[in-house]
C-alpha cells in the first residue's frame, strides 16, 4: 500500500474526518474571537488608567508608567505579531497571563478556578431538565387531550416564552426575599465555609446550587417536554408499534422499547446544540445569582476588558461546543443503526 | 374581471381570510390581540402616558393605586408609564433583528440547498462556525466594547443569529427539491427564478413566517439580556433598563419592590407569550394543509 492510499483511507473514515473537521472549526473560531477582542475600540490599559486617574488623581503620565509597569501584555506591537505568540503559546497549552482582572496570574489557574462550578451546575440541571421533561413528555402524549396533558403543556409553553434571567429574578424575589432565603441565592457557597471534603461544605454547595438549578430547569424543561411529546405522538403512528401491538407485546415493552427510544432519538441532538446554549446563557444566570462559573468571568473580563481572559473563556466556552456537538454526531450512530456512516 | 371584483378578491385573501382563521384559532386570537395592544402602546402610548421624569422621594414604592396602576420606583415615579414608554424600543429592535434574520437565513439557506456545490460549502462553513461561537457571549463583547444604539444593535442580532434557521431551510429546500413538482417544473423548461420563487418559496412561507415571530422573541431575549448586564448605554426608559435599574438599586432585595421589578417581567412575557401564540394562527394562514 503506497503512502498516499494509506492517508486516502485514513481521510475517508468517518471518525477521522469528523475530528478534524471539529479541530479547524476550532482553530477558526479562536481566531476570529481573537480579532473581534482586539479590534473593538478601548483596551485593558486605557481603562486601567482611567480608573488610576478617577479614583487616586494620578495624573496621565503617572497612570500609564503604572499600567506599563503592572502589565507584561505589550498591546503596542503590531497584531499579526501579536496573534502569532498567541498561537504558539496556545499550541504549547499556555494561555497567557491575565492583564486586568488579577495581573499577572496564569490564565490557565483562573479558568481551571472558575470552569468546575459552571461543568457541575449546568450539567446537573440540563440532566435533571432533560430526565424530567421526556418522562412528562411521554405521559403527556399517551394522555394527549386529558387534564394532565393540558395542564402541563400549558405550563410548558408559558414557562418557555419567559428568558430564564427572568425566572431566575423572579426566584429571588418571590422566594429568596419573600422567605429570607437571599444568603443562599448568591455566591457558589457561603463566604465563611472553608472549602474541602466534608458534609458541612457539600451540603452548603447543594443549598446554593438550589435556585440556578431551577432557573436552569424551568427555563429548558418546557422544550423538552413539548417536543418528546411531538416526537413521541409521532413514533406512535409509526408502522412498527402498530405491528408490535398486533404482535401481542406487553404494553410496558412497547413503551420503552419500542416508542420511548425511537421517540428521543431526536432530542438527543438538540441535547448538544442545548449546552452550548445554556453556556452562552449562564452568562445572565450566574450573574444573577452571583454564581463563580465562567459565565461570570466572562462578564467580569468584558468589563475589565481582560483580553487573555475573555479569549480563553470563548475558547473553553467553544470547545464544549465543538465537543458536544462531535459526541452527539458518535452518540447518535451508536444509537440509531440506520444514519451509522462508512462501512 | 373589473377594478372592484378584484380589489374585492384582495381584500378576501390577505384581509377577510386570515382574520377568520385568526378568530377561529382560540391561541391565536390571543396572541393577536396581545401583539395588537404592543404595537398600539410602542406607537401611540407615549402620547397618551408621557412618561413620568419628576422624582418624588416621599412617594417610594407606592403600592398600586389609580394614580399609580403599577405603583412607583425607587424615586417615586410612576412604573405604568415607564412600562408604556418603555415598548417603543424593544419592538423596533425585535422586529428589526427579526426580519434581518430571517432575511438573511432565507437568502443564504435557499442558495445552499439550491445550488448546491461550492455555493453550499461555502455557506455551510460560515454557518457552522457562526453557529459554534457562543451567540450571547459574543454579542455581550460586541455590545460592550463598542457601546451599540438601537439600530445597530438590531443589525448586530440579526446578523448573528441567523444560522440555525439558514441550515433548516437549506434542509428543506433539499427535500422540496427532489419533489415530484419540482421536477415536473424542470421537465417543462422552467427556469431557477421560476422554480425558487413561485414553487419553493410558498412551501416554506408558514415556517419562515413563524421563525420570523420566533426571531423576534428570540431578538427580545438577547436585548433585554444585554441591557440588564449594562453592556447597552440606556438611552431611554425601556424594560431592560428597568429591570438592571431595579438590580443595581437593589430594589430587588426590597419587600415593597416587588411591583417595580414585577412589571417590566410581565411586560416581556406578556410580548414572548402573545408572539408565540400568534405564530400558531400564522401558521395556519400560511399553510392551508392545517386548516380543517
Amino acid at each position: 500500500m503506497s503512502f498516499k492510499s494509506v492517508v486516502g483511507k485514513i481521510y475517508r473514515n468517518f471518525l477521522v474526518r469528523r475530528i478534524l473537521r471539529a479541530f479547524g472549526v476550532i482553530f477558526v473560531t479562536s481566531t476570529l474571537t481573537f480579532f473581534i477582542i482586539r479590534l473593538m475600540p478601548s483596551n485593558p490599559i486605557e481603562i486601567f488608567i482611567n480608573q488610576m486617574m478617577a479614583a487616586y488623581g494620578m495624573s496621565y503620565q503617572d497612570a500609564k508608567a503604572l499600567a506599563l509597569a503592572l502589565f507584561t501584555i505589550d498591546l503596542d506591537k503590531p497584531l499579526h505579531q501579536q496573534y502569532i505568540e498567541y498561537l504558539i503559546n496556545l499550541f504549547q497549552g499556555n494561555l497567557g497571563r491575565s492583564i486586568s482582572i488579577s495581573p499577572g496570574t496564569p490564565v490557565m489557574d483562573i479558568i481551571l478556578a472558575f470552569l468546575p462550578w459552571t461543568l457541575f451546575s449546568v450539567s446537573i440541571s440540563i440532566l435533571a431538565s432533560f430526565v424530567l421533561g421526556v418522562i412528562t413528555g411521554i405521559i403527556a402524549a399517551y394522555r394527549r387531550g386529558g387534564l394532565f396533558d393540558k395542564v402541563m403543556s400549558t405550563f410548558a409553553a408559558i414557562i418557555s416564552a419567559i428568558p430564564g434571567y427572568l425566572i431566575g429574578i423572579l426566584i429571588i424575589v418571590f422566594i429568596g426575599v419573600q422567605y429570607g432565603l437571599i444568603n443562599y441565592m448568591r455566591g457558589a457557597y457561603s463566604a465563611g465555609i472553608r472549602p474541602g471534603f466534608n458534609l458541612q461544605f457539600i451540603s452548603d454547595v447543594f443549598l446554593h446550587l438550589a435556585a440556578p438549578f431551577a432557573t436552569y430547569v424551568l427555563s429548558t424543561f418546557g422544550g423538552w417536554m413539548l417536543s418528546m411529546k411531538a416526537s413521541t405522538i409521532s413514533t406512535l403512528g409509526e408502522d412498527y408499534v402498530t405491528v408490535a401491538k398486533a404482535k401481542g407485546l406487553p404494553e410496558s415493552r412497547i413503551r420503552t422499547q419500542y416508542v420511548g427510544r425511537n421517540a428521543i432519538l431526536p432530542l438527543f441532538t438538540s441535547l448538544a446544540i442545548q449546552l452550548g446554549f445554556i453556556f452562552g446563557g449562564s452568562v445572565l444566570i450566574e450573574n444573577i445569582f452571583v454564581y463563580r462559573g465562567v459565565g461570570r468571568l466572562l462578564w467580569s473580563s468584558i468589563n475589565a476588558r481582560d483580553y487573555t481572559v475573555m479569549q480563553a473563556v470563548f475558547l473553553i466556552i467553544t470547545i464544549s461546543v465543538v465537543v458536544s456537538n462531535l459526541l452527539a454526531d458518535l452518540i447518535y450512530g451508536l444509537i440509531d443503526p440506520r444514519v451509522r456512516v462508512g462501512e | 374581471m373589473s377594478v372592484g371584483k378584484k380589489a374585492k378578491n384582495v381584500l378576501y385573501t390577505f384581509v377577510v381570510d386570515p382574520l377568520k382563521i385568526i378568530v377561529h384559532n382560540k391561541a391565536g386570537l390571543i396572541g393577536f390581540i396581545g401583539l395588537l395592544i404592543y404595537i398600539f402602546m410602542a406607537i401611540a402610548g407615549p402620547y397618551i402616558v408621557p412618561l413620568d421624569t419628576i422624582p418624588k422621594p416621599e412617594q417610594r414604592y407606592l403600592p398600586p393605586s389609580w394614580e399609580h396602576p403599577l405603583g412607583t420606583d425607587f424615586e417615586g415615579k410612576d412604573i405604568f408609564s415607564q412600562i408604556v414608554n418603555g415598548a417603543r424600543d424593544v419592538l423596533f429592535v425585535a422586529f428589526l433583528a427579526g426580519t434581518i434574520t430571517v432575511l438573511i437565513a432565507t437568502v443564504l439557506g435557499s442558495i445552499a440547498g439550491f445550488k448546491g456545490g461550492l455555493w453550499d460549502n461555502a455557506i455551510m462553513a460560515v454557518d457552522e462556525i457562526l453557529l459554534t461561537i457562543p451567540q450571547f457571549p459574543l454579542l455581550s463583547v460586541l455590545a460592550a466594547l463598542t457601546r451599540l444604539d438601537n439600530f445597530t444593535l438590531a443589525l448586530v442580532i440579526g446578523v448573528l443569529s441567523w444560522p440555525a434557521l439558514a441550515r433548516a431551510i437549506r434542509s428543506q429546500v433539499l427535500s422540496l427539491k427532489e419533489r415530484d413538482f419540482i421536477e415536473a417544473a424542470r421537465a417543462l423548461g422552467l427556469d431557477a427564478k421560476h422554480i425558487v420563487f413561485t414553487e419553493i418559496m410558498p412551501n416554506l412561507m408558514s415556517y419562515i413566517v413563524v421563525s420570523w415571530i420566533l426571531s423576534m422573541t428570540g431578538a427580545v431575549y438577547s436585548q433585554v439580556g444585554l441591557v440588564f448586564l449594562g453592556f447597552v448605554p440606556f438611552t431611554s426608559h425601556n424594560w431592560g433598563v428597568m429591570i438592571n435599574l431595579a438590580w443595581t438599586w437593589g430594589a430587588i432585595y426590597y419587600k415593597n419592590s416587588v411591583w417595580y421589578i414585577i412589571s417590566p417581567i410581565m411586560a416581556i412575557t406578556g410580548f414572548q407569550l402573545s408572539a408565540i401564540l400568534f405564530s400558531r394562527a400564522l401558521e395556519e394562514i400560511f399553510n392551508p394543509r392545517l386548516r380543517e
